[in-house]
Protein backbone atom coordinates (compact mmCIF):
# COMPACT_ATOMS: atom_id res chain seq x y z
CA UNK A 1 0.00 0.00 0.00
CA UNK A 2 2.13 2.84 -1.19
CA UNK A 3 1.01 5.99 0.46
CA UNK A 4 1.81 8.89 -1.77
CA UNK A 5 0.47 11.88 0.02
CA UNK A 6 1.54 11.44 3.59
CA UNK A 7 3.17 14.31 5.45
CA UNK A 8 6.95 14.53 5.35
CA UNK A 9 8.71 12.70 8.13
CA UNK A 10 8.37 14.92 11.14
CA UNK A 11 10.09 15.06 14.47
CA UNK A 12 6.80 15.15 16.27
CA UNK A 13 6.82 11.60 17.53
CA UNK A 14 7.47 12.62 21.13
CA UNK A 15 3.85 11.96 22.05
CA UNK A 16 4.25 8.27 21.47
CA UNK A 17 7.93 8.11 22.19
CA UNK A 18 10.24 5.57 20.68
CA UNK A 19 9.70 3.18 17.80
CA UNK A 20 9.35 0.44 20.35
CA UNK A 21 6.64 2.29 22.14
CA UNK A 22 4.89 2.99 18.86
CA UNK A 23 4.81 -0.70 17.99
CA UNK A 24 3.35 -1.45 21.41
CA UNK A 25 0.62 1.12 21.00
CA UNK A 26 -0.28 -0.20 17.59
CA UNK A 27 -0.44 -3.69 19.01
CA UNK A 28 -2.91 -2.53 21.68
CA UNK A 29 -5.04 -0.66 19.17
CA UNK A 30 -5.19 -3.53 16.72
CA UNK A 31 -5.95 -6.03 19.45
CA UNK A 32 -8.81 -3.92 20.74
CA UNK A 33 -10.18 -3.22 17.27
CA UNK A 34 -10.39 -6.81 16.12
CA UNK A 35 -11.33 -5.71 12.64
CA UNK A 36 -8.85 -4.42 10.07
CA UNK A 37 -7.78 -0.84 10.71
CA UNK A 38 -6.46 1.25 7.86
CA UNK A 39 -3.13 2.96 7.98
CA UNK A 40 -4.89 6.30 7.63
CA UNK A 41 -6.98 5.63 10.68
CA UNK A 42 -3.97 4.50 12.69
CA UNK A 43 -2.12 7.67 11.82
CA UNK A 44 -5.16 9.64 12.89
CA UNK A 45 -5.40 7.81 16.19
CA UNK A 46 -1.75 8.27 17.00
CA UNK A 47 -1.98 11.91 16.15
CA UNK A 48 1.66 12.63 15.58
CA UNK A 49 4.00 10.25 13.90
CA UNK A 50 3.88 10.38 10.11
CA UNK A 51 2.45 7.53 8.12
CA UNK A 52 5.87 6.28 7.09
CA UNK A 53 6.88 5.89 10.69
CA UNK A 54 3.63 4.18 11.62
CA UNK A 55 4.08 1.85 8.72
CA UNK A 56 7.60 1.05 9.77
CA UNK A 57 6.35 0.27 13.25
CA UNK A 58 3.66 -2.00 11.80
CA UNK A 59 6.31 -3.84 9.83
CA UNK A 60 8.38 -4.24 12.96
CA UNK A 61 5.37 -5.60 14.80
CA UNK A 62 4.51 -7.94 11.94
CA UNK A 63 8.06 -9.26 11.87
CA UNK A 64 7.91 -9.95 15.57
CA UNK A 65 4.66 -11.85 15.17
CA UNK A 66 6.09 -13.85 12.32
CA UNK A 67 8.31 -15.76 14.71
CA UNK A 68 7.42 -19.46 14.67
CA UNK A 69 6.61 -19.64 18.36
CA UNK A 70 3.93 -16.96 18.11
CA UNK A 71 0.28 -17.80 17.59
CA UNK A 72 -0.83 -14.44 16.28
CA UNK A 73 -0.03 -12.84 12.95
CA UNK A 74 -0.35 -9.28 11.82
CA UNK A 75 -1.91 -9.41 8.37
CA UNK A 76 -2.77 -6.86 5.76
CA UNK A 77 -6.36 -7.48 4.71
CA UNK A 78 -9.23 -5.51 3.23
CA UNK A 79 -7.25 -2.32 3.11
CA UNK A 80 -6.10 -2.43 6.71
CA UNK A 81 -4.13 -4.26 9.36
CA UNK A 82 -5.57 -6.99 11.48
CA UNK A 83 -4.40 -9.41 14.13
CA UNK A 84 -5.28 -12.97 13.21
CA UNK A 85 -4.47 -16.38 14.58
CA UNK A 86 -1.79 -18.41 12.86
CA UNK A 87 -3.14 -20.74 10.22
CA UNK A 88 -1.27 -23.75 11.56
CA UNK A 89 -3.17 -23.46 14.82
CA UNK A 90 -6.59 -23.48 13.20
CA UNK A 91 -7.45 -26.92 14.53
CA UNK A 92 -7.21 -25.84 18.15
CA UNK A 93 -8.96 -22.53 17.70
CA UNK A 94 -11.74 -24.32 15.91
CA UNK A 95 -12.11 -26.66 18.85
CA UNK A 96 -12.84 -23.61 20.95
CA UNK A 97 -15.98 -22.99 18.95
CA UNK A 98 -18.63 -25.61 19.21
CA UNK A 99 -19.82 -25.67 15.65
CA UNK A 100 -18.07 -27.36 12.87
CA UNK A 101 -16.86 -24.82 10.41
CA UNK A 102 -19.22 -24.45 7.54
CA UNK A 103 -17.70 -24.98 4.19
CA UNK A 104 -18.33 -22.85 1.25
CA UNK A 105 -20.14 -24.77 -1.45
CA UNK A 106 -18.70 -25.02 -4.90
CA UNK A 107 -21.50 -23.08 -6.56
CA UNK A 108 -21.01 -20.24 -4.10
CA UNK A 109 -17.26 -20.25 -4.56
CA UNK A 110 -17.48 -20.28 -8.33
CA UNK A 111 -20.01 -17.49 -8.37
CA UNK A 112 -17.87 -15.49 -5.99
CA UNK A 113 -14.83 -16.03 -8.18
CA UNK A 114 -16.69 -14.87 -11.28
CA UNK A 115 -17.88 -11.75 -9.50
CA UNK A 116 -14.46 -11.04 -8.01
CA UNK A 117 -12.70 -11.19 -11.36
CA UNK A 118 -15.33 -9.65 -13.58
CA UNK A 119 -17.01 -7.11 -11.39
CA UNK A 120 -19.13 -5.24 -11.95
CA UNK A 121 -21.07 -8.10 -13.45
CA UNK A 122 -24.71 -8.92 -14.04
CA UNK A 123 -26.53 -12.06 -13.07
CA UNK A 124 -26.96 -12.94 -16.75
CA UNK A 125 -23.20 -12.76 -17.26
CA UNK A 126 -22.60 -15.02 -14.28
CA UNK A 127 -25.17 -17.47 -15.56
CA UNK A 128 -23.63 -17.44 -18.99
CA UNK A 129 -20.36 -18.61 -17.51
CA UNK A 130 -21.66 -21.20 -15.05
CA UNK A 131 -24.44 -22.27 -17.36
CA UNK A 132 -26.95 -22.50 -14.55
CA UNK A 133 -29.36 -20.27 -12.67
CA UNK A 134 -27.59 -18.02 -10.17
CA UNK A 135 -30.47 -16.55 -8.25
CA UNK A 136 -30.29 -18.66 -5.10
CA UNK A 137 -26.53 -18.49 -4.87
CA UNK A 138 -26.52 -14.71 -5.33
CA UNK A 139 -29.11 -14.37 -2.61
CA UNK A 140 -26.92 -16.39 -0.24
CA UNK A 141 -23.84 -14.34 -1.02
CA UNK A 142 -25.74 -11.07 -0.64
CA UNK A 143 -27.12 -12.20 2.66
CA UNK A 144 -23.64 -12.95 3.88
CA UNK A 145 -22.43 -9.58 2.76
CA UNK A 146 -19.79 -11.09 0.51
CA UNK A 147 -21.18 -9.35 -2.56
CA UNK A 148 -23.30 -6.31 -3.09
CA UNK A 149 -25.33 -4.57 -5.70
CA UNK A 150 -23.25 -1.69 -6.91
CA UNK A 151 -25.39 -0.24 -9.63
CA UNK A 152 -27.26 -1.01 -12.79
CA UNK A 153 -25.91 -1.72 -16.19
CA UNK A 154 -27.03 0.76 -18.81
CA UNK A 155 -28.44 -1.79 -21.19
CA UNK A 156 -31.88 -3.12 -21.91
CA UNK A 157 -33.66 -3.85 -18.68
CA UNK A 158 -30.97 -2.07 -16.66
CA UNK A 159 -29.91 -5.25 -14.86
CA UNK A 160 -28.29 -5.05 -11.44
CA UNK A 161 -24.54 -5.11 -11.26
CA UNK A 162 -22.79 -7.09 -8.57
CA UNK A 163 -19.42 -6.57 -6.98
CA UNK A 164 -17.54 -8.01 -4.04
CA UNK A 165 -17.47 -6.35 -0.65
CA UNK A 166 -14.73 -5.63 1.84
CA UNK A 167 -16.04 -8.63 3.73
CA UNK A 168 -15.05 -10.73 0.79
CA UNK A 169 -11.48 -9.43 0.99
CA UNK A 170 -11.43 -10.04 4.70
CA UNK A 171 -12.80 -13.54 4.41
CA UNK A 172 -10.15 -14.57 1.91
CA UNK A 173 -7.37 -12.61 3.57
CA UNK A 174 -6.76 -10.31 0.61
CA UNK A 175 -5.35 -6.80 1.05
CA UNK A 176 -7.28 -5.62 -2.01
CA UNK A 177 -8.65 -6.91 -5.29
CA UNK A 178 -5.31 -6.55 -6.99
CA UNK A 179 -4.03 -9.28 -4.73
CA UNK A 180 -6.28 -11.81 -6.43
CA UNK A 181 -4.13 -14.36 -8.19
CA UNK A 182 -4.12 -13.80 -11.93
CA UNK A 183 -6.82 -15.61 -13.83
CA UNK A 184 -5.38 -18.19 -16.16
CA UNK A 185 -5.30 -17.08 -19.74
CA UNK A 186 -7.04 -19.24 -22.25
CA UNK A 187 -4.21 -20.65 -24.31
CA UNK A 188 -4.21 -18.89 -27.63
CA UNK A 189 -3.06 -21.84 -29.64
CA UNK A 190 -5.38 -24.28 -27.94
CA UNK A 191 -8.19 -23.59 -30.31
CA UNK A 192 -8.35 -20.85 -32.82
CA UNK A 193 -12.08 -21.18 -32.89
CA UNK A 194 -12.40 -20.93 -29.19
CA UNK A 195 -10.23 -17.88 -28.93
CA UNK A 196 -11.98 -16.20 -31.81
CA UNK A 197 -15.40 -16.95 -30.49
CA UNK A 198 -14.41 -15.58 -27.12
CA UNK A 199 -16.44 -12.54 -26.42
CA UNK A 200 -19.37 -13.76 -28.42
CA UNK A 201 -21.83 -14.59 -25.69
CA UNK A 202 -20.51 -14.35 -22.17
CA UNK A 203 -17.71 -12.08 -23.15
CA UNK A 204 -19.88 -9.95 -25.35
CA UNK A 205 -21.71 -8.57 -22.42
CA UNK A 206 -18.49 -7.74 -20.74
CA UNK A 207 -17.16 -5.92 -23.70
CA UNK A 208 -19.64 -3.12 -23.36
CA UNK A 209 -19.77 -3.05 -19.62
CA UNK A 210 -17.53 -0.04 -19.77
CA UNK A 211 -20.84 1.73 -20.14
CA UNK A 212 -21.94 0.76 -16.67
CA UNK A 213 -22.43 3.25 -13.99
CA UNK A 214 -19.43 4.68 -12.34
CA UNK A 215 -20.33 3.75 -8.82
CA UNK A 216 -19.23 0.22 -9.50
CA UNK A 217 -15.92 1.16 -10.94
CA UNK A 218 -15.16 3.42 -8.05
CA UNK A 219 -16.39 0.75 -5.77
CA UNK A 220 -14.09 -1.80 -7.12
CA UNK A 221 -11.07 0.29 -6.47
CA UNK A 222 -12.24 1.38 -3.09
CA UNK A 223 -13.09 -2.15 -2.16
CA UNK A 224 -9.78 -2.28 -0.39
CA UNK A 225 -11.17 -0.34 2.50
CA UNK A 226 -13.38 -2.31 4.76
CA UNK A 227 -10.86 -1.26 7.29
CA UNK A 228 -12.06 1.27 9.79
CA UNK A 229 -11.61 4.45 7.87
CA UNK A 230 -14.08 7.21 8.53
CA UNK A 231 -12.47 9.29 5.84
CA UNK A 232 -13.62 6.57 3.48
CA UNK A 233 -10.93 7.35 0.99
CA UNK A 234 -9.57 3.90 0.83
CA UNK A 235 -6.46 4.46 2.87
CA UNK A 236 -4.78 6.30 0.11
CA UNK A 237 -5.08 3.31 -2.14
CA UNK A 238 -3.85 4.37 -5.51
CA UNK A 239 -5.91 3.23 -8.44
CA UNK A 240 -3.23 0.85 -9.47
CA UNK A 241 -3.41 -2.24 -11.53
CA UNK A 242 -6.76 -1.50 -13.02
CA UNK A 243 -5.55 -2.48 -16.43
CA UNK A 244 -4.41 -5.79 -15.12
CA UNK A 245 -7.70 -6.91 -13.79
CA UNK A 246 -10.38 -4.64 -15.09
CA UNK A 247 -13.02 -6.10 -17.24
CA UNK A 248 -10.89 -5.30 -20.23
CA UNK A 249 -8.13 -7.42 -18.77
CA UNK A 250 -7.43 -11.08 -19.09
CA UNK A 251 -11.08 -11.85 -19.44
CA UNK A 252 -11.70 -10.61 -22.91
CA UNK B 1 -33.31 -23.29 -3.41
CA UNK B 2 -32.99 -24.67 0.04
CA UNK B 3 -30.75 -27.63 0.23
CA UNK B 4 -33.35 -30.07 1.24
CA UNK B 5 -36.66 -29.44 -0.32
CA UNK B 6 -38.85 -32.34 0.14
CA UNK B 7 -42.47 -32.44 -0.62
CA UNK B 8 -44.16 -33.20 -3.81
CA UNK B 9 -44.57 -29.89 -5.47
CA UNK B 10 -42.42 -30.98 -8.35
CA UNK B 11 -40.79 -28.28 -10.37
CA UNK B 12 -40.70 -28.33 -14.12
CA UNK B 13 -38.48 -30.69 -15.93
CA UNK B 14 -39.10 -33.90 -14.08
CA UNK B 15 -41.84 -36.08 -15.33
CA UNK B 16 -41.24 -39.69 -14.75
CA UNK B 17 -44.77 -40.65 -15.38
CA UNK B 18 -46.59 -40.58 -18.59
CA UNK B 19 -49.49 -38.32 -17.82
CA UNK B 20 -52.69 -40.01 -16.85
CA UNK B 21 -53.78 -41.02 -13.39
CA UNK B 22 -51.52 -38.17 -12.42
CA UNK B 23 -51.71 -36.81 -8.93
CA UNK B 24 -52.20 -40.04 -7.09
CA UNK B 25 -49.84 -42.14 -9.12
CA UNK B 26 -47.20 -39.49 -8.95
CA UNK B 27 -47.52 -39.12 -5.23
CA UNK B 28 -46.94 -42.82 -4.87
CA UNK B 29 -43.98 -42.98 -7.12
CA UNK B 30 -42.17 -39.92 -6.00
CA UNK B 31 -39.77 -40.52 -3.17
CA UNK B 32 -39.47 -38.08 -0.35
CA UNK B 33 -35.81 -37.64 -0.90
CA UNK B 34 -35.11 -34.83 -3.25
CA UNK B 35 -31.82 -33.47 -4.21
CA UNK B 36 -31.43 -30.16 -5.86
CA UNK B 37 -28.78 -29.71 -8.43
CA UNK B 38 -26.59 -26.66 -8.11
CA UNK B 39 -24.21 -27.78 -10.78
CA UNK B 40 -25.00 -26.95 -14.34
CA UNK B 41 -24.61 -28.79 -17.63
CA UNK B 42 -21.16 -27.30 -18.20
CA UNK B 43 -20.11 -28.74 -14.88
CA UNK B 44 -21.29 -32.18 -15.94
CA UNK B 45 -19.49 -31.90 -19.27
CA UNK B 46 -16.25 -30.85 -17.59
CA UNK B 47 -16.63 -33.77 -15.23
CA UNK B 48 -16.94 -36.17 -18.16
CA UNK B 49 -14.04 -34.56 -19.98
CA UNK B 50 -11.79 -34.78 -16.93
CA UNK B 51 -12.81 -38.30 -16.14
CA UNK B 52 -11.88 -39.50 -19.58
CA UNK B 53 -8.86 -37.23 -19.75
CA UNK B 54 -10.05 -35.59 -22.90
CA UNK B 55 -8.92 -32.37 -24.48
CA UNK B 56 -11.63 -29.74 -24.20
CA UNK B 57 -10.82 -28.39 -27.62
CA UNK B 58 -11.15 -31.80 -29.21
CA UNK B 59 -14.13 -33.48 -27.61
CA UNK B 60 -15.44 -36.67 -29.19
CA UNK B 61 -18.94 -35.31 -29.47
CA UNK B 62 -20.76 -38.57 -30.08
CA UNK B 63 -19.32 -40.31 -27.04
CA UNK B 64 -19.72 -37.32 -24.77
CA UNK B 65 -23.31 -36.85 -25.88
CA UNK B 66 -24.11 -40.46 -25.03
CA UNK B 67 -22.64 -40.09 -21.60
CA UNK B 68 -24.30 -36.80 -20.99
CA UNK B 69 -27.70 -38.21 -21.88
CA UNK B 70 -27.12 -41.23 -19.69
CA UNK B 71 -26.52 -38.95 -16.71
CA UNK B 72 -29.60 -36.98 -17.58
CA UNK B 73 -31.68 -40.15 -17.65
CA UNK B 74 -30.33 -41.19 -14.31
CA UNK B 75 -31.07 -37.78 -12.82
CA UNK B 76 -34.57 -37.99 -14.13
CA UNK B 77 -35.01 -41.43 -12.67
CA UNK B 78 -33.83 -40.19 -9.29
CA UNK B 79 -36.21 -37.28 -9.46
CA UNK B 80 -33.43 -34.75 -9.26
CA UNK B 81 -34.35 -31.23 -10.11
CA UNK B 82 -33.19 -30.95 -13.63
CA UNK B 83 -32.87 -27.38 -14.71
CA UNK B 84 -33.97 -26.41 -18.19
CA UNK B 85 -30.34 -25.64 -18.98
CA UNK B 86 -29.58 -29.35 -18.95
CA UNK B 87 -32.16 -29.96 -21.63
CA UNK B 88 -30.93 -27.07 -23.76
CA UNK B 89 -27.44 -28.50 -23.57
CA UNK B 90 -28.72 -31.94 -24.51
CA UNK B 91 -30.37 -30.47 -27.60
CA UNK B 92 -27.19 -28.59 -28.48
CA UNK B 93 -25.06 -31.71 -28.16
CA UNK B 94 -27.44 -33.72 -30.29
CA UNK B 95 -27.43 -31.03 -32.96
CA UNK B 96 -23.66 -30.85 -33.05
CA UNK B 97 -23.46 -34.61 -33.14
CA UNK B 98 -25.95 -34.96 -35.98
CA UNK B 99 -24.12 -32.42 -38.10
CA UNK B 100 -20.68 -33.79 -37.56
CA UNK B 101 -21.99 -37.07 -38.91
CA UNK B 102 -22.67 -35.52 -42.28
CA UNK B 103 -19.90 -35.69 -44.83
CA UNK B 104 -18.38 -32.29 -45.34
CA UNK B 105 -19.43 -31.84 -48.95
CA UNK B 106 -23.03 -32.59 -48.04
CA UNK B 107 -23.20 -29.76 -45.58
CA UNK B 108 -24.98 -26.58 -46.40
CA UNK B 109 -24.34 -23.24 -44.82
CA UNK B 110 -26.99 -23.94 -42.30
CA UNK B 111 -25.27 -27.09 -41.30
CA UNK B 112 -22.07 -25.27 -40.65
CA UNK B 113 -23.98 -24.03 -37.71
CA UNK B 114 -22.93 -27.27 -36.08
CA UNK B 115 -19.32 -26.19 -36.28
CA UNK B 116 -20.21 -22.81 -34.79
CA UNK B 117 -22.14 -24.42 -31.99
CA UNK B 118 -19.22 -26.65 -31.28
CA UNK B 119 -16.76 -23.77 -31.21
CA UNK B 120 -19.08 -21.89 -28.93
CA UNK B 121 -19.37 -24.85 -26.60
CA UNK B 122 -15.60 -25.23 -26.45
CA UNK B 123 -15.24 -21.56 -25.66
CA UNK B 124 -17.79 -21.78 -22.88
CA UNK B 125 -16.12 -24.83 -21.39
CA UNK B 126 -12.72 -23.18 -21.41
CA UNK B 127 -14.13 -20.02 -19.92
CA UNK B 128 -15.96 -21.88 -17.18
CA UNK B 129 -12.94 -23.99 -16.43
CA UNK B 130 -10.77 -20.98 -15.61
CA UNK B 131 -13.30 -19.71 -13.15
CA UNK B 132 -13.52 -23.12 -11.58
CA UNK B 133 -9.77 -23.02 -11.14
CA UNK B 134 -9.99 -19.52 -9.73
CA UNK B 135 -12.62 -20.71 -7.27
CA UNK B 136 -10.42 -23.60 -6.22
CA UNK B 137 -7.53 -21.19 -5.67
CA UNK B 138 -9.75 -18.99 -3.52
CA UNK B 139 -10.76 -21.96 -1.43
CA UNK B 140 -7.08 -22.67 -0.77
CA UNK B 141 -6.55 -19.31 0.81
CA UNK B 142 -6.49 -18.97 4.60
CA UNK B 143 -10.18 -18.37 5.17
CA UNK B 144 -11.26 -16.26 8.10
CA UNK B 145 -12.99 -18.38 10.73
CA UNK B 146 -11.95 -21.55 8.99
CA UNK B 147 -8.15 -21.33 8.97
CA UNK B 148 -7.48 -18.09 10.75
CA UNK B 149 -9.44 -16.25 13.41
CA UNK B 150 -9.80 -12.67 14.40
CA UNK B 151 -11.56 -10.87 17.18
CA UNK B 152 -13.59 -8.93 14.68
CA UNK B 153 -16.84 -7.91 16.38
CA UNK B 154 -18.48 -7.30 13.01
CA UNK B 155 -18.21 -10.93 12.03
CA UNK B 156 -20.55 -13.70 12.69
CA UNK B 157 -18.64 -16.91 12.10
CA UNK B 158 -21.92 -18.42 11.01
CA UNK B 159 -21.78 -16.19 7.99
CA UNK B 160 -18.67 -17.75 6.61
CA UNK B 161 -20.05 -20.82 4.97
CA UNK B 162 -22.35 -20.75 2.02
CA UNK B 163 -23.08 -24.36 1.62
CA UNK B 164 -25.50 -25.79 -0.84
CA UNK B 165 -25.88 -29.33 0.37
CA UNK B 166 -24.11 -29.48 3.68
CA UNK B 167 -24.60 -33.21 3.96
CA UNK B 168 -23.09 -34.09 0.64
CA UNK B 169 -19.33 -34.19 0.72
CA UNK B 170 -18.75 -35.58 -2.67
CA UNK B 171 -19.19 -34.39 -6.19
CA UNK B 172 -22.69 -35.11 -7.40
CA UNK B 173 -21.36 -36.44 -10.69
CA UNK B 174 -19.03 -38.87 -9.05
CA UNK B 175 -21.81 -40.07 -6.82
CA UNK B 176 -24.01 -40.65 -9.86
CA UNK B 177 -21.10 -42.34 -11.57
CA UNK B 178 -20.80 -44.75 -8.66
CA UNK B 179 -24.52 -45.39 -8.83
CA UNK B 180 -24.26 -46.17 -12.52
CA UNK B 181 -21.59 -48.75 -11.81
CA UNK B 182 -23.89 -50.45 -9.35
CA UNK B 183 -26.82 -50.25 -11.74
CA UNK B 184 -24.74 -51.87 -14.44
CA UNK B 185 -24.80 -55.09 -12.44
CA UNK B 186 -28.52 -54.93 -11.67
CA UNK B 187 -30.44 -58.16 -11.90
CA UNK B 188 -32.84 -58.35 -14.78
CA UNK B 189 -36.43 -58.71 -13.66
CA UNK B 190 -38.98 -60.46 -15.83
CA UNK B 191 -41.53 -57.97 -17.00
CA UNK B 192 -44.56 -59.46 -15.30
CA UNK B 193 -42.75 -59.37 -11.98
CA UNK B 194 -41.96 -55.69 -12.26
CA UNK B 195 -45.43 -54.43 -11.68
CA UNK B 196 -45.64 -56.26 -8.39
CA UNK B 197 -42.25 -55.30 -7.11
CA UNK B 198 -42.48 -53.03 -4.14
CA UNK B 199 -39.59 -51.52 -2.32
CA UNK B 200 -39.80 -48.89 0.33
CA UNK B 201 -37.21 -46.32 1.24
CA UNK B 202 -38.02 -47.09 4.85
CA UNK B 203 -36.95 -50.73 4.50
CA UNK B 204 -33.84 -49.72 2.67
CA UNK B 205 -32.91 -47.19 5.35
CA UNK B 206 -33.15 -49.99 7.88
CA UNK B 207 -31.06 -52.23 5.64
CA UNK B 208 -28.33 -49.63 5.14
CA UNK B 209 -28.18 -48.86 8.85
CA UNK B 210 -27.92 -52.55 9.68
CA UNK B 211 -25.02 -53.03 7.36
CA UNK B 212 -23.26 -49.96 8.63
CA UNK B 213 -23.80 -50.61 12.30
CA UNK B 214 -21.42 -53.54 12.04
CA UNK B 215 -18.72 -51.98 9.92
CA UNK B 216 -19.06 -48.29 10.70
CA UNK B 217 -17.87 -47.50 7.23
CA UNK B 218 -18.41 -49.25 3.93
CA UNK B 219 -17.56 -48.60 0.34
CA UNK B 220 -20.54 -47.16 -1.46
CA UNK B 221 -20.89 -50.20 -3.69
CA UNK B 222 -20.89 -52.63 -0.79
CA UNK B 223 -24.12 -51.13 0.46
CA UNK B 224 -26.09 -52.64 -2.38
CA UNK B 225 -27.17 -56.26 -2.27
CA UNK B 226 -25.39 -58.39 -4.82
CA UNK B 227 -28.53 -59.61 -6.56
CA UNK B 228 -30.44 -56.37 -6.37
CA UNK B 229 -32.82 -55.26 -9.05
CA UNK B 230 -32.62 -51.88 -10.62
CA UNK B 231 -35.45 -50.65 -8.45
CA UNK B 232 -33.84 -51.93 -5.28
CA UNK B 233 -30.64 -50.18 -6.19
CA UNK B 234 -32.35 -46.88 -6.87
CA UNK B 235 -34.31 -47.02 -3.66
CA UNK B 236 -31.27 -48.01 -1.65
CA UNK B 237 -29.48 -45.04 -3.14
CA UNK B 238 -32.32 -42.75 -2.10
CA UNK B 239 -32.20 -44.27 1.37
CA UNK B 240 -28.50 -43.45 1.62
CA UNK B 241 -29.18 -39.88 0.55
CA UNK B 242 -31.96 -39.60 3.08
CA UNK B 243 -29.69 -40.88 5.83
CA UNK B 244 -27.05 -38.39 4.81
CA UNK B 245 -29.60 -35.62 4.93
CA UNK B 246 -30.60 -36.72 8.42
CA UNK B 247 -26.87 -36.67 9.23
CA UNK B 248 -26.97 -40.28 10.25
CA UNK B 249 -24.34 -41.11 7.66
CA UNK B 250 -21.83 -39.14 5.71
CA UNK B 251 -20.95 -39.75 2.09
CA UNK B 252 -17.28 -39.10 1.64
CA UNK B 253 -14.60 -39.33 -0.93
CA UNK B 254 -11.17 -39.21 0.56
CA UNK B 255 -9.23 -38.54 -2.59
CA UNK B 256 -10.16 -36.93 -5.88
CA UNK B 257 -11.51 -39.67 -8.14
CA UNK B 258 -11.09 -42.08 -5.25
CA UNK B 259 -13.71 -44.53 -4.09
CA UNK B 260 -16.80 -43.18 -2.37
CA UNK B 261 -17.51 -44.43 1.11
CA UNK B 262 -20.44 -44.13 3.46
CA UNK B 263 -19.67 -43.61 7.13
CA UNK B 264 -21.99 -44.02 10.05
CA UNK B 265 -22.20 -40.76 11.97
CA UNK B 266 -24.42 -41.71 14.89
CA UNK B 267 -23.72 -43.82 17.93
CA UNK B 268 -27.02 -45.60 17.96
CA UNK B 269 -28.43 -46.42 14.54
CA UNK B 270 -31.73 -47.55 16.02
CA UNK B 271 -32.37 -44.04 17.24
CA UNK B 272 -32.43 -42.61 13.75
CA UNK B 273 -35.86 -41.24 13.01
CA UNK B 274 -37.17 -41.59 9.53
CA UNK B 275 -40.91 -41.89 9.87
CA UNK B 276 -41.96 -39.90 6.92
CA UNK B 277 -40.50 -41.91 4.13
CA UNK B 278 -42.82 -42.78 1.32
CA UNK B 279 -42.84 -45.93 -0.61
CA UNK B 280 -41.26 -45.98 -3.95
CA UNK B 281 -43.14 -48.21 -6.25
CA UNK B 282 -42.00 -50.30 -9.05
CA UNK B 283 -44.11 -49.00 -11.85
CA UNK B 284 -41.61 -46.56 -13.20
CA UNK B 285 -38.55 -48.64 -12.67
CA UNK B 286 -38.33 -49.40 -16.34
CA UNK B 287 -39.60 -46.30 -17.98
CA UNK B 288 -37.35 -44.68 -20.47
CA UNK B 289 -34.34 -45.19 -18.33
CA UNK B 290 -33.42 -48.77 -18.85
CA UNK B 291 -32.51 -48.17 -22.43
CA UNK B 292 -29.16 -49.44 -23.50
CA UNK B 293 -27.28 -46.37 -22.47
CA UNK B 294 -24.71 -47.89 -20.26
CA UNK B 295 -21.20 -46.71 -20.62
CA UNK B 296 -19.80 -46.00 -23.99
Amino acid sequence: MGDAKEPEPAASSEAVGSEERLAGILESVLFAAGEPVSLRRLVEILGGPPAAQVRAALMRLAARYAAPERGIRLEEVAGGYQLRTARENAEWVRALFRDRPRRMGRAALETLAIIAYRQPVTRAEIEAIRGVDAEAVLAGLLQRDLIRVCGRKETVGRPLLYGTTERFLELFGLPDLNALPALREIAEGASGNAAAAEGASAGGETADSAAENSQCGGDRLAAGSRATDPGGEGAGEPAHGDGARGQGGPVS
Amino acid sequence: MGAEHEGLEGGPGERNQPSGGEALAEAQVRPRVRLEVFEGPLDLLLHLIKKHELDITDIPIAAITEQYLAYLDLMRELNLDIAGEFLVMAATLLLIKSQTLLPEEARTDEEDEGEDLRADLVRRLLEYERYREAAAALAERPLLFRDVFARDPAWDPELVGVEELPWLRVSLWELLEALRRVLARAREVPLQEVSRERVSVRDRVRFVLDRLSGAGRLDFEELFPQRATRLEIIVTFLAILELARLRAVRIVQEAPWGPIAVRLEVEDPSAVRFEELDEYEACDAGGSNDGGRERT
